[in-house]
């Protein structure tokens, strides 16, 4: 299966050089525009939840801002609806890459009947696909690196090929959760990836407190496993690292701990003030790490750009934000006629 | 008939599963070549081989976490934890994951995996070789708890665990391994979840239990039978979700009720069924509904003299039936 990434509003008509930028890591021009589209979605999405949360629209925000290039590369070198991901709370570009539409997203944020992660019972955030292997997401960190190293041991019981790879930030690296699933699936070479994004705080916390190490992907030796460090804000290195992984996982020479050195751009969440405790000149610095603009310049340095084309992407996924704004404000709240459905397959417990 | 003791019929409900079911795997600690600390797993590392009787490194939460994901991807996992009393590493992966992962995915992922666990005292096992940890899952919505008492029910009660689609805590108390005996059909049957049996049936007084209490209540109905007092028992079989119908229409039948079991009387399991029978069953009433429960210390201690002091016995249910007839 191809990795196939679908766009909100067609395909680009731009045709791939030979010898461009992507070569090196066997990506056409076009795959890089794509790539770039879904960048700049996730960050546009990403800017409309806020936008949304100061209107008083939606009552909270958890964001991937400074993410995105990581995510969306990292994700890329998956296949889609073949492997697994299981995400975390600033997956938005990985679930987006990974399948999901702004739509899914938005719908979120409004909690609608219809949004897809949960159905309005999750905080937004809380992404999930059971159509696109998404795996639902809770709040308590790092428990979902063991619903992936389990995916993989059935992957490999099963023989279905698929890998899995789950996402994490490097506060959530320091549970126990962590040690236990890299430990498993380092032992039986499960097809498992998992990625730490260091933005470098665990909320207020700063790394220095979190870590007696500079990286977490020094952790990987302990477990026998490589680890790699990138920076988060070079996507196509970072697609590289992932995809050496995968076909490392998929070749059942077992699990890879990729850490992306990325940058948060907001507070922790809609409810935190960041600047209560990170300096000014930092904020300031931290925006010269933010991808998007970086990929941009890239791309456009490369000729795989232009102005032309940017502004054309810009206002396509303009409109595809809001068409999943009016979308998402227009659909009904869940019934709460239903709110006992669901605990069990058999739905209601005092039916059985 | 043939009768099996209680581990053997728990030991051919999971090979029978197995055999069944490709998806159907093991895992925990010790499980594979050892068979497992009571061997309830002996001779599925031979018959099905390593890579579907796993051997776990000593980490609960992973046990159940793996389970999980296991389970989301197509397989029916049946872990196991060593001893019920180390399943704490392992609570936030039960509560915070499995209980929820349907509800939270509005029905869109699920999570078919049996968690099985011996539990109890009695077996010299101190503090935390011999705790009650039932009350703790029965109180999460999305988990289904079972603690058979018989090696009939076991079987059967496994069976249909294995085959649920949600995820199944199975306790069994380790001092019925080998002192319970039962007939077991050699044929394939399953005893359904949710479902509680009258196991002795009375006129004046109503005795709830569940695992090993419910052997111990039955002594107990019988000698008080010698006395002419007409006990009937429900053995609960699954604690959640809970056969409330059984027990409200015993009780409202005889009037009286005595709940047993063995964990810490406060906050235990029985709390519940007392408030159910209370708020559903209050007018049928012919005096207060009583338990008979293990004292609250924080665990059994070892010394026999004192382990006896903490157990709940057929003499001490008796005491009760005794003390509520004559209310």
């Amino acid at each position: 299966m191809a990795v196939g990434h679908r766009t909100e509003s067609g395909t680009s008509t731009r045709r791939a050089h030979a010898g461009g930028l992507g070569a090196a890591v066997g990506l056409t021009d076009e795959q890089l525009i794509e790539m770039y589209r879904m960048v700049a979605l996730a960050r546009a999405v990403d800017e409309r939840m806020w936008v949304l949360n100061r209107a008083g629209r939606i009552p909270f925000v958890i964001s991937g801002q400074g993410h995105e290039g990581a995510q969306v590369a990292i994700t890329w070198a998956l296949k889609k609806d073949h492997d697994w991901v299981a995400p975390f709370y600033r997956s938005i570009a990985t679930a987006m890459t990974f399948g999901m539409s702004a739509r899914d997203i938005l719908t979120a944020q409004y909690a609608t009947a219809n949004d897809p992660s949960s159905g309005g019972r999750q905080m937004p955030g809380h992404y999930g696909h059971a159509e696109h292997n998404l795996l639902s997401v809770s709040s308590p960190v790092a428990t979902q690196i063991l619903h992936a190293v389990g995916i993989a041991l059935a992957a490999k019981i099963r023989k279905t090929g698929q890998v899995a790879m789950t996402f994490m930030g490097e506060g959530s690296s320091n549970q126990g959760d962590v040690h236990e699933g890299l430990n498993f699936a380092a032992i039986h070479k499960l097809p498992f990836v998992l990625v730490i994004e260091n933005n470098g705080y665990a909320i207020s916390v700063p790394v220095s407190k979190e870590l007696a190490l500079p990286d977490v992907a020094d952790r990987a030796s302990g477990y026998g496993i490589p680890g790699v460090v990138v920076d988060g804000a070079d996507v196509l290195g970072c697609y590289q690292a992932s995809k050496e992984a995968v076909a490392r996982a998929r070749a059942g020479d077992g699990p890879t701990l990729i850490e992306a050195k990325v940058t948060r751009l907001t507070g922790h969440s809609s409810d935190d003030q960041q600047t209560k405790y990170r300096p000014a000149e930092e904020l300031e610095a931290e925006r010269t790490r933010d991808p998007l603009p970086k990929f941009r310049e890239q791309l456009a340095a490369a000729g795989v750009l232009d102005d032309e084309l940017i502004a054309r992407i810009d206002a396509e996924n303009k409109a595809v934000v809001d068409d999943a704004t009016d979308y998402a404000e227009k659909e009904p709240d869940p019934d709460p006629a239903n709110a006992l459905m669901h605990v069990f397959a058999e739905g209601v417990e005092g039916e059985f | 008939m043939p009768t099996k003791t209680f581990i053997e019929a728990i030991r051919e409900g999971i090979r029978e599963e197995m055999q069944r079911d490709d998806s159907v795997i093991v895992l925990g600690e010790d499980v594979g070549k050892k068979g497992g600390v009571f061997l309830a797993t002996d001779g599925l590392f031979e018959e099905f081989g390593e890579e579907r009787v796993i051997d776990t490194p000593l980490s609960e939460s992973q046990i159940v976490g793996t389970s999980i994901g296991a389970a989301v991807n197509g397989l029916r996992p049946v872990a196991e934890i060593q001893f019920a009393d180390f399943i704490f590493p392992a609570f936030n992966q039960l509560l915070s994951e499995a209980a929820r992962m349907r509800y939270r995915s509005n029905n869109t992922f699920g999570v078919p995996m049996t968690v099985r666990a011996p539990y109890g005292g009695g077996v010299h096992g101190a503090l935390y070789h011999s705790q009650s940890v039932e009350a703790f899952f029965t109180h999460i919505p999305g988990l289904k708890v079972v603690i058979p008492s018989t090696p009939y029910d076991a079987k059967g009660l496994l069976r249909s665990a294995i085959r649920n689609d949600d995820p199944v805590l199975f306790f069994e108390h380790k001092k019925m391994y080998r002192s319970v005996r039962g007939e077991v059909p050699a044929g394939e049957y399953t005893v359904p979840l949710a479902r509680a049996q009258v196991t002795r049936p009375g006129t004046q007084l109503t005795v709830v239990a569940y695992g090993l209490m419910a052997h111990y209540a039955l002594e107990a109905a019988d000698h008080a039978g010698e006395d002419g007092l007409s006990v009937e028992v429900v053995d609960l079989r699954t604690l959640r979700p809970l056969d409330k119908e059984t027990v409200l229409e015993s009780v409202r039948k005889t009037g009286k009720c005595l709940i047993v079991y063995e964990d810490n009387r406060f906050g235990g399991y029985g709390a519940e069924i007392a408030a159910i029978i209370a708020e559903e069953a209050f007018d049928y009433l012919d005096g207060p509904v009583t338990r008979i429960a293990g004292p609250d210390v924080p665990g059994v201690p070892y010394n026999h003299v004192l382990e006896d002091w903490f157990m709940v016995n057929p003499e001490k249910i008796l005491d009760g039936i005794r003390q509520l007839a004559a209310y």
